[in-house]
């Protein structure tokens, strides 16, 4: 297993989903990324892990084109997106939530996933209104049905409970056939329930759709991630299972030094 | 209400009978407002039409056009009554006025399309330039091309006719209808201002006027669902741009000329006002806004000199009315009505307690 690992390291094919080339990302004399190489295949499930301040969700922000590069490149499906800005990287299958929820407060919970999925179709700028039989519209409906939202779908999101907004959040990176999602923390702050639903619906999710999952809850990572990535001071310093992570003592040194982090 | 039209009701009947769903949700008042303005001419006076309703009817476009862009877009744009004036002036300048030696004599049908294309053109350049920015530095982007324009105009003799401007420029007699007269007048301006109110409506609810909302809440999100967040917001200026033109090409013949100060820094200001106290949340906001507007103007000296006070601090009660309404409600008129309706709703919900929901 470790040398697949390796081997999907020193892959430099262009099969990867993401592969990221001496990403380094700094902020006047910090560097928040530090020549970060990494790719994932497509379909792979991947834990980052790290503790605050390692750059994890830095790396997001690269990865999606919020943060331009300082330096290195980018490659989603083969293609160099490094100098794309984000919504052509959306367009090309990647999706990606938010630690603190993004959404539009004064629409309704239908409308939000609504727009997710126009946003990644043609007519963005349509002038005519969506008929009732409209195939976004329905596709909008059954993604709210799979958060578990149906009851609240006409609710203006401003006035949803917060596990309900983290919901919705997932609901928005799920829509329009993603191929690639980065998921920044889904389960902080949820109830155990809710986090175990949350892990239900990362597990329901189909085969061919890899994501990143970026996740403090040990418990929920572990069990979705089939291969994690530990993170240090902007770098990357260990990769492999979950079993192998859990068991290094470095790692535990680091991260789960103190206890059930 | 009108704003939750199509998505999420499921299907029931026809294909007719959906369409026509929004008609049973039109309110009694709203059908009752409508019959009053169909048959206003019958009991109101020249004045009343003319100077009334067939301004009020143009200053709600242009503050329409506004309330698109502040309301649904979030931009506050002091360049629409510009946009405005820019009409106007290509209106005199391609077709006809007093000043035959600029103006072209164009026919109406090739001069007011080229003066709202023209006029959409610049709205929407001044929007290219103003979207990067946010809040208070996209108002000084702004209105820094409204007074650009206003001085260029004035000191423009060779195409603008500088100081003195355009005047005689009037309406084509098309069929055989002098549109000055107030109650054709007062009907062509309906038209226009119940045209732009329901085209606003109905693509506020359009993918592009939903996609504008969501770019207001929250622009970053936008551009991770798969949006150019630019692109939408000039798009924006440019279907404002349209509405603002309409309503210039209409100011100008109510005025049969055009001059600098016909988008000067004082209307450029009372756009924004109209728009702010009428209310920015809903597309008859401005229209309430420019009617109070136009009633202070109007009658505000009157009532003046009635109390004994000199008439020409007229500009002082609507600046009061001005600052009354926007203390008592941010969100101006509109926000004003919904809370008294949603107070009244709540005293009768006391009342009905175990008697199922209100409304």
């Amino acid at each position: 297993m470790r040398e697949s690992v390796a081997q999907r390291l020193s892959a430099a094919s262009s099969d990867n989903a993401l592969e990221l080339r001496g990403v380094t990302r700094t902020f006047g004399a910090l560097r928040a990324l530090d020549d970060v190489t990494l790719s994932v295949r497509p379909g792979e499930r991947r834990a980052v892990l790290g503790s605050n301040g390692a750059g994890k969700t830095t790396l997001f922000n690269c990865i999606t084109g919020d943060f331009p590069l300082t330096s290195g490149t980018i490659r989603l499906f083969g293609e160099d997106v490094s100098g794309f800005p984000p919504h052509e990287r959306i367009r090309r299958g990647l999706r990606r939530t938010y630690q603190i929820s993004l959404l539009f407060g004064r629409l309704s919970v239908v409308d939000n996933v609504y727009l997710a999925c126009r946003g990644v179709s043609r007519g963005r700028f349509s002038m005519v209104r969506p008929r009732h039989d409209d195939v976004l519209v329905e596709a909008a409906l059954n993604l709210v049905e799979a958060v578990h939202l149906t009851d609240a779908k006409d609710t203006r999101v401003a006035d949803l409970s917060y596990g309900q907004q983290r919901q919705l959040e997932i609901a928005l990176a799920l829509a329009g056939a993603p191929r690639f999602i980065l998921f920044d923390e889904p389960a902080a702050g949820l109830s155990p329930t809710e986090r175990r639903d949350l892990v239900e619906i990362l597990g329901n999710l189909p085969g061919h759709m890899g994501f990143i999952i970026i996740e403090h809850d040990m418990d929920v990572a572990l069990r979705v991630a089939e291969s994690v990535t530990m993170m240090h001071d902007g770098r990357i310093f260990k990769e492999g299972t979950p079993a192998e992570i859990e068991e290094d003592p470095e790692v535990q040194a680091l991260y789960l030094g103190g206890g059930n982090a | 209400m009108a704003l939750q039209a199509n998505i999420g009701t499921a299907g029931l009947g026809t294909g007719v009978v959906e369409r026509l769903a929004w008609l049973r949700r039109v309110t009694p008042g709203t059908w009752l407002v409508v019959l009053i303005l169909l048959i206003m001419p019958a009991f109101a006076g020249d004045f009343v039409l003319f100077q009334v309703f067939g301004w009020s009817f143009i200053l709600g476009m242009i503050g329409l056009s506004l309330m698109f862009l502040a309301g649904y877009g979030g931009m506050v744009s002091l360049v629409q009554m510009t946009v405005a004036g820019c009409a106007g002036y290509m209106v005199a300048i391609f077709g006809d006025s007093a000043i035959t030696t600029i103006s072209l004599g164009w026919p109406w049908y090739l001069a007011i399309p080229v003066a709202v294309v023209i006029a959409t053109l610049f709205g929407t350049l001044s929007g290219a330039l103003a979207v990067r920015t946010e809040g208070i530095y996209t108002i000084m982007i702004t209105l820094a091309i409204a007074s650009a324009f206003f001085y260029f105009t004035r000191q423009n003799y060779v195409i603008f006719n500088g100081f003195s401007g355009f005047n005689g420029v009037l309406p084509p007699a098309l069929f055989g209808v002098d549109w000055r007269q107030p109650t054709a007048f007062y009907y062509l301006t309906l038209f226009w201002a119940a045209l732009g109110y329901a085209i606003v409506l109905y693509v506020s609810r359009s993918p592009f006027g939903l996609a504008l909302q969501g770019v207001r809440d929250n622009p970053r999100r936008m551009a991770a669902l798969g949006f150019n967040v630019t692109a939408h917001r000039i798009a924006a200026y440019a279907f404002a741009s349209v509405i603002a033109a309409v309503g210039g090409i209409l100011l100008v013949w109510s005025n049969a000329q055009v001059s600098p100060g016909t988008a000067g820094i004082g209307p450029v200001i009372d756009i924004l006002v109209i728009a702010v106290v009428g209310g920015l949340g809903r597309p008859i906001g401005p229209f309430i806004g420019a009617l109070i507007y136009v009633l202070l103007r109007t009658f505000a000296l009157d009532v003046l000199v009635a109390l004994g006070l000199a008439g020409e601090r007229f500009q002082l009660l609507i600046g009061l009315g001005f600052l009354v309404i926007v203390f008592w409600s941010p969100d101006g008129v509109l926000g004003l009505w919904d809370r008294l309706r949603a107070r009244a709703e709540r005293s009768r919900d006391v009342f009905r307690v175990n008697a199922g929901r209100g409304r």
